[in-house]
């Protein structure tokens, strides 16, 4: 076990600072009393945080994304528990290209997925509908929440299945009652990660969106594009408060380092 | 006890597998067949059938540049992701106990945090009279601001913040896989740290900085977010100009084929260089 130098701390503490920034200076911008982006700011002021309040907007972009993660992050674990079950439990050929088919997403460029989905939209007229850009959705976060679940269930003994069988329960009281408890961890960890994708999804919904189903990260790019106020440094700094809640839970719950690095 | 039932694990992954065909499926390859129409600016979409889209993106400079310009700066990223990131992930494992953790978190939270947040303290940060020219100035590095936003160097900066998660990722789960014995093994029989560094731990570690380099140059060549809010409407990147073909030029086959393209790159790159990597490593993967 090596011990750090001087200069490679000093090293670490400017990438350290390189990482936080960016970060740091949105959420100082964001308590300006003034008009305009200044910093470094002079006083607080809770004046743009109030002013999210009377951005009409913001506010339903927010609540629309909200629900768009919630409804989206649900039915990916839904489809994603059993997918997972498949995966682990049976030896079937085409396994491991179902596997790929479902992890794919994650190597299809988002831009790709957005032309595709518009495409597709513009053909099936269904352009403007909560329901199917909701699915656009699902198909993103698949692979965050197929990885969750599988996890858990590849460390899962069956003893306890069994042993529920054998004493008469059915199948589906098993399934209810022993298994899906057993993964909870896995799914709950998985709905959250898969929230938070969807919740931050902005490359692909940028293409699909239309003015009836506007999500927050793309109400947020459009306005930045336009000009950059005060407003959406408030916005960020509440955004990046309600995802560090959000990764502490993560990390009651499965821990953040298996969420993030993927191995437990 | 594998259930040898060979229909159950198709009605369990059924529903899922039809939602990926319809609303992967499906998109792809109409997309696909989008990208071979003929476009015509007074009629739109015609009903007939072309290879000019991709013969105009493979012979129009335009459309060249914008493909050098994206292979260039993803290659750029990734370089910096290695030269900066892989000796942050060696000194965060030498760090002690929670210090250790808490670094690693710092990196990686950013991950979860929206790329248009990250990418508006950017553009805060690189104003010209943003935070880091006032830096600059005040060290006497330079005599007046620096142009940062819509240049290349901006967007480079931006990009490897967004980056270097990946790599570290990478290279933090290689490092787990290390055995100490073996450096223990190689400073026992006589070998000074450094070369026990130089010819154990980095080429042990050299699998896990090359699937991060993959990961890292992927997403870099297919980034939107970044690219459009920093580098702005000249500084095109191949995402940014697949959008552009859709939602303002309304030229949507050329779009879909700069889209196909971009695709089929990708998979390329990924699926190609993690054959390599995996054939080349084979012992380091197996042990």
């Amino acid at each position: 076990m090596h011990k750090n130098n001087p200069l490679a701390l000093a090293y670490h503490a400017l990438f350290m600072l390189f990482i936080l920034a960016p970060l740091a200076v949105v959420v100082a911008v964001a308590f300006t009393g003034k008009g305009y982006i200044s910093f470094p700011t002079d006083g607080l002021s809770l004046r743009w945080f109030r002013a999210i309040w009377d951005a009409t907007e913001i506010k339903e972009a927010f609540w629309f994304s909200a629900r768009l993660g919630l409804v989206a992050a649900t039915i990916a674990v839904v489809l994603a528990t059993p997918a997972a079950l498949a995966l682990t439990r049976f030896r079937f050929r085409g396994r491991d290209a179902v596997l790929a088919f479902f992890m794919s997403p994650l190597m299809i460029p988002q831009v790709v997925l957005g032309a595709a989905f518009l495409r597709f939209f513009n053909i099936a007229g269904l352009t403007g509908s909560f329901t199917w850009l909701m699915f656009t959705h699902v198909i993103v976060i698949m692979p965050y929440a197929l990885r969750m679940v599988l996890s858990a269930a590849t460390g899962m003994s069956r003893d306890v299945e069994n042993a529920g069988l054998s004493l008469g329960a059915s199948r589906a009281t098993v399934f209810l009652r022993i298994t899906v408890p057993l993964l909870m961890a896995g799914i709950a960890g998985g709905w959250m990660l898969s929230f938070i994708q969807s919740f931050d999804e902005l490359t692909m919904t940028v293409f699909v969106a239309t003015p009836g189903t506007m999500t927050l990260p793309v109400a947020m790019y459009n306005h930045i594009a336009h000009t950059i106020d005060p407003l959406v440094t408030s916005i960020s700094a509440v955004l990046i408060a309600g995802t560090l809640v959000l990764m502490l839970l993560l990390d009651r719950l499965v821990g953040l380092e298996k969420v993030l690095v993927g191995k437990g | 006890m594998a259930d040898r039932a060979f229909w159950k694990p198709w009605a369990l992954s059924g529903p899922a597998l039809l939602v990926f065909a319809t609303m992967l499926l499906a998109p792809l390859l109409l997309t696909a067949i989008l990208s071979l129409h003929v476009f015509n600016g007074m009629e739109g979409i015609q009903d007939v059938y072309t290879a000019k889209n991709y013969l105009e993106i493979f012979t129009d400079s335009y459309y060249l540049e914008i493909f050098g310009r994206t292979a260039l700066m993803s290659a750029i990223v990734t370089v910096l992701c290695v030269v900066l990131g892989v000796p942050e992930t060696i000194i965060i494992s030498r760090l002690h106990g929670r210090w250790k953790g808490i670094c690693l978190l710092v990196i990686l939270a950013p991950l979860l945090i929206s790329v248009v947040v990250r990418t508006l303290g950017w553009s805060i940060l690189m104003g010209n009279n943003g935070v880091l020219n006032q830096l600059l100035l005040a060290l006497g590095i330079v005599d007046e601001p620096v142009r940062l936003v819509f240049t290349m160097t901006g967007v480079t900066i931006a990009m490897v913040h967004v980056m270097v998660p990946f790599m570290v990722i990478s290279v933090w789960a290689s490092l787990q896989k290390l055995d100490p014995q073996i450096e223990n093994a190689g400073l026992s029989l006589g070998a000074s740290p450094r070369t026990v560094f130089r010819r154990v731990v980095l080429p042990q570690l050299l699998p896990g900085v090359l699937s991060g380099s993959i990961i890292v140059f992927a997403l870099s060549a297919s980034a939107f977010a970044t690219p459009a809010l920093l580098g702005g409407r000249r500084l095109k990147v191949v995402a940014t100009a697949a959008y552009d073909e859709f939602l303002s030029t309304l030229n949507w086959p050329l779009g879909a084929a700069i889209a196909m393209v971009l695709l089929v790159a990708n998979v390329i790159v990924i699926a190609g260089c993690n054959r390599w990597v995996e054939k080349r490593f084979r012992s380091v993967f197996e042990s």
